[in-house]
């Protein structure tokens, strides 16, 4: 979804298509649906690699009601066909309002949970506090963007310095540490769950009306030149690179992935550690492996 | 209270009348070792079907519930799968230790499994050093452990052997000096008379006051690090290193030490029962006589099967919450930690018993 919006961000600025405030804050809100959603995976895979399955399903519970909503509104629960260029593909289901102002009061309750069987457990605490410290230059130095690079002080949030959608608009934090170890970098993200929700709660009372979808030629074609645009990904600042000639197919079109800076700065971050603690690090970096080859 | 030795006595009177004494003694210990293979079989599959569907329950999940009514059957057609699983020979592995490792690790557990107290009479190994013999016996575990990683030929299998060989004689010293606590308690070391004690004068548990119930709290502990389970999975935990020292391990002989680590974990909480619930030993209140009577009626194998599936309980509970730690945090843990507090709660408890501050 995020990615897809990157995309769309990016040919429309291009072409100077000009797209209605119900699309950025759909566009807003279900970026922020994602975010939760991917960090709430981050938190489960985190708990079962470290062998607290249960905390992994109470994760996934919670995560099915996020997929749930998607999937009524966009037709797809991981795979989402949802934004197009000039817009969505549709508009967002009658239930829709109803459903996430539900979430957000059930999530900001479940989180404690996250809290009481893993998080303040002391035996995790052991394993995360002090392991696989990335100092601020080091972070900035491979390009470790998002939660990674936000946890060692690091102030990189796309959100916060270049805003698009609907973001110039609401009242949010920008979660930043400065320890830099993996309990630091978990402790980001739940963080951002909550900043997540509280952004979600301050527009879906007040989507605007307005077209869905702005009206396109069958044919794209952008004029000649290069254009980069970013979104704030769950996992790191998504981009992308357009390089067009005018013709209808571009002559470039190039994503800078999330994960590629994140895997390389694993080996630094494993240096004088025990093998078990390469799978806190690897958990806590967060990186997606398909990501990396784009 | 059933006694069963009304039982063996009278079987003994019926084959000593058709065969001499050496054949009917033959008869019997070939029975004896028929059942305790059964039942070694049947609470395998006990245990199993209740590790799915309670950890299902903590997960807030069904657990298996289509093969079967309410997937009862699950165990036994993952039992023919495992028997018609083909059993991969590595080319370059150490044959016979390869082979001979499964079977180390399920006769040491088989005979520590015979020493539990199943009846008032049921014992099936009853010597006046039972605790001793039972710890001694139960280290023969350990042997077939390393001898599975070493000869895998695999170094993460290899790792993963000596991980779990330094994890379980580190553990057997806590186990140990937790046993010495109670026997401190008790006087003697025959399961027997621990058991006829207890239901004499009231479980150990209670007898024992607090440092009773501290060494059964360190013995939960220690015992899920000697089985290998709970947060102290490390050896064989799948997220590093695919199975550990049971990598190379395919078909009967990788369902061996799947047997094994579920009756170690039954055997664990038999001992638990044995010396701090009363093992077969009905619950006993001074004074309450009507109760304590009918509370004697049910038979014992029923209360050491309740109390013994109660521990396992909560040695599930245990292992389906906390996290893994680290092999390092473990012995840190055991060396630093258990085996000083131990230490004391032995001293402690010596005190209490010649002080006459026990019930």
């Amino acid at each position: 979804m995020q990615n897809r919006h990157a995309l769309c961000m990016c040919i429309e600025k291009a072409m100077g298509v000009e797209v209605s405030d119900r699309v950025k804050v759909i566009r807003t809100i279900m970026d922020e649906l994602q975010r939760i959603d991917s960090h709430i995976l981050f938190f489960s895979c985190l708990a079962q690699d470290l062998g607290a399955t249960t905390a992994f399903l109470y994760g996934f519970r919670d995560r099915e009601k996020i997929l749930d909503i998607f999937e009524e509104t966009c037709g797809g629960r991981l795979i989402l066909n949802y934004n197009t260029i000039g817009g969505v593909m549709a508009d967002i289901h009658p239930n829709f309002q109803k459903r996430v102002k539900e979430f957000i009061p059930y999530m900001r309750k479940n989180i404690n949970e996250y809290f009481d069987i893993f998080i303040n457990n002391v035996i995790f605490q052991h394993r995360a506090k002090g392991i696989g410290t990335l100092t601020k230059e080091q972070c900035i130095a491979f390009g470790c963007t998002g939660g990674t690079g936000r946890a060692a002080g690091w102030h990189n949030d796309v959100r916060k310095r270049m805003p698009y959608a609907a973001y110039d608009r609401v009242q949010f934090n920008e979660v930043t540490r400065t320890e830099g170890d993996s309990y630091a970098r978990v402790l980001v993200r739940m963080d951002e769950i909550l900043e997540s929700l509280n952004i979600i709660e301050q527009l879906i009372d007040n989507i605007p009306e307005g077209n869905y979808r702005e009206k396109m030629k069958p044919i794209i074609k952008v004029p000649a030149g290069t254009y980069y645009t970013a979104v704030e990904g769950s996992r790191g600042e998504f981009g992308v690179l357009l390089e067009s000639k005018g013709d209808k197919s571009p002559y470039r079109l190039h994503y800078r992935s999330t994960g590629l800076p994140l895997v390389a700065v694993m080996d630094t971050a494993c240096k004088d550690h025990l093998l078990a603690d390469l799978i806190t690090i690897g958990g806590t970096v967060d990186y997606v492996v398909p990501d990396i080859d784009r | 209270m059933f006694d069963f030795q009304i039982v063996s006595t009278w079987l003994h009177g019926v084959l000593t009348g058709v065969m001499p004494e050496w054949a009917a003694i033959l008869t019997e210990s070939v029975l004896v070792a028929l059942l305790i293979i059964t039942l070694y079989a049947v609470f395998a599959i006990v245990l199993i079907y209740m590790e799915r569907k309670i950890c299902a329950f903590f997960q807030c999940r069904l657990g298996p519930m289509r093969v079967g009514k309410w997937g009862l059957l699950q165990v036994f057609s993952d039992v023919f799968k495992m028997l018609t699983k083909e059993i991969i020979e590595m080319r370059q592995s150490d044959r016979l230790l390869h082979n001979m490792a499964p079977f180390l690790v399920v006769a040491a557990s088989m005979t520590t499994f015979a020493c539990l107290p199943w009846n008032m009479g049921g014992h099936i190994i009853d010597f006046n050093v039972g605790v001793f013999f039972f710890l001694a016996i139960g280290s023969i575990g350990v042997v077939g452990i390393l001898l599975a990683g070493w000869s895998s030929n695999n170094k993460y299998s290899l790792i993963g052997a000596m991980r779990s060989g330094a994890q379980i004689i580190s553990y057997e010293l806590s186990i140990g000096m937790v046993m010495l606590t109670m026997i401190c308690l008790t006087g003697t070391m025959s399961f027997s008379e621990i058991c006829q004690q207890q239901a004499d004068y009231g479980w150990n548990i209670l007898r024992g006051h607090v440092p009773a119930v501290l060494a059964f709290i360190i013995y939960l502990i220690a015992g899920n690090a000697e089985c290998n389970r709970g947060p102290f999975d490390l050896p064989e935990s799948e997220s590093e290193l695919t199975a550990g020292y049971h990598t190379e391990y395919s078909g009967m002989h990788f369902g061996y030490y799947y047997l094994a680590e579920y009756l170690n974990l039954f055997i664990c909480a038999g001992m638990a029962t044995t010396i701090f619930l009363g093992g077969w030993a009905p619950i006993y209140f001074p004074g309450l006589e009507g109760f304590n009577d009918v509370m004697a009626m049910i038979p014992g194998c029923v209360w050491f099967l309740g109390k013994t599936f109660f521990v396992v309980f909560l040695l599930m509970w245990e292992r389906w919450t906390f996290p893994r730690l680290r092999i390092d945090q473990i012995l840190s843990l055991e060396w630093k930690y258990l085996l000083p507090f131990t230490m004391v709660l032995l001293v402690v408890m010596a005190l209490c018993v010649s002080l006459g501050l026990t019930f």
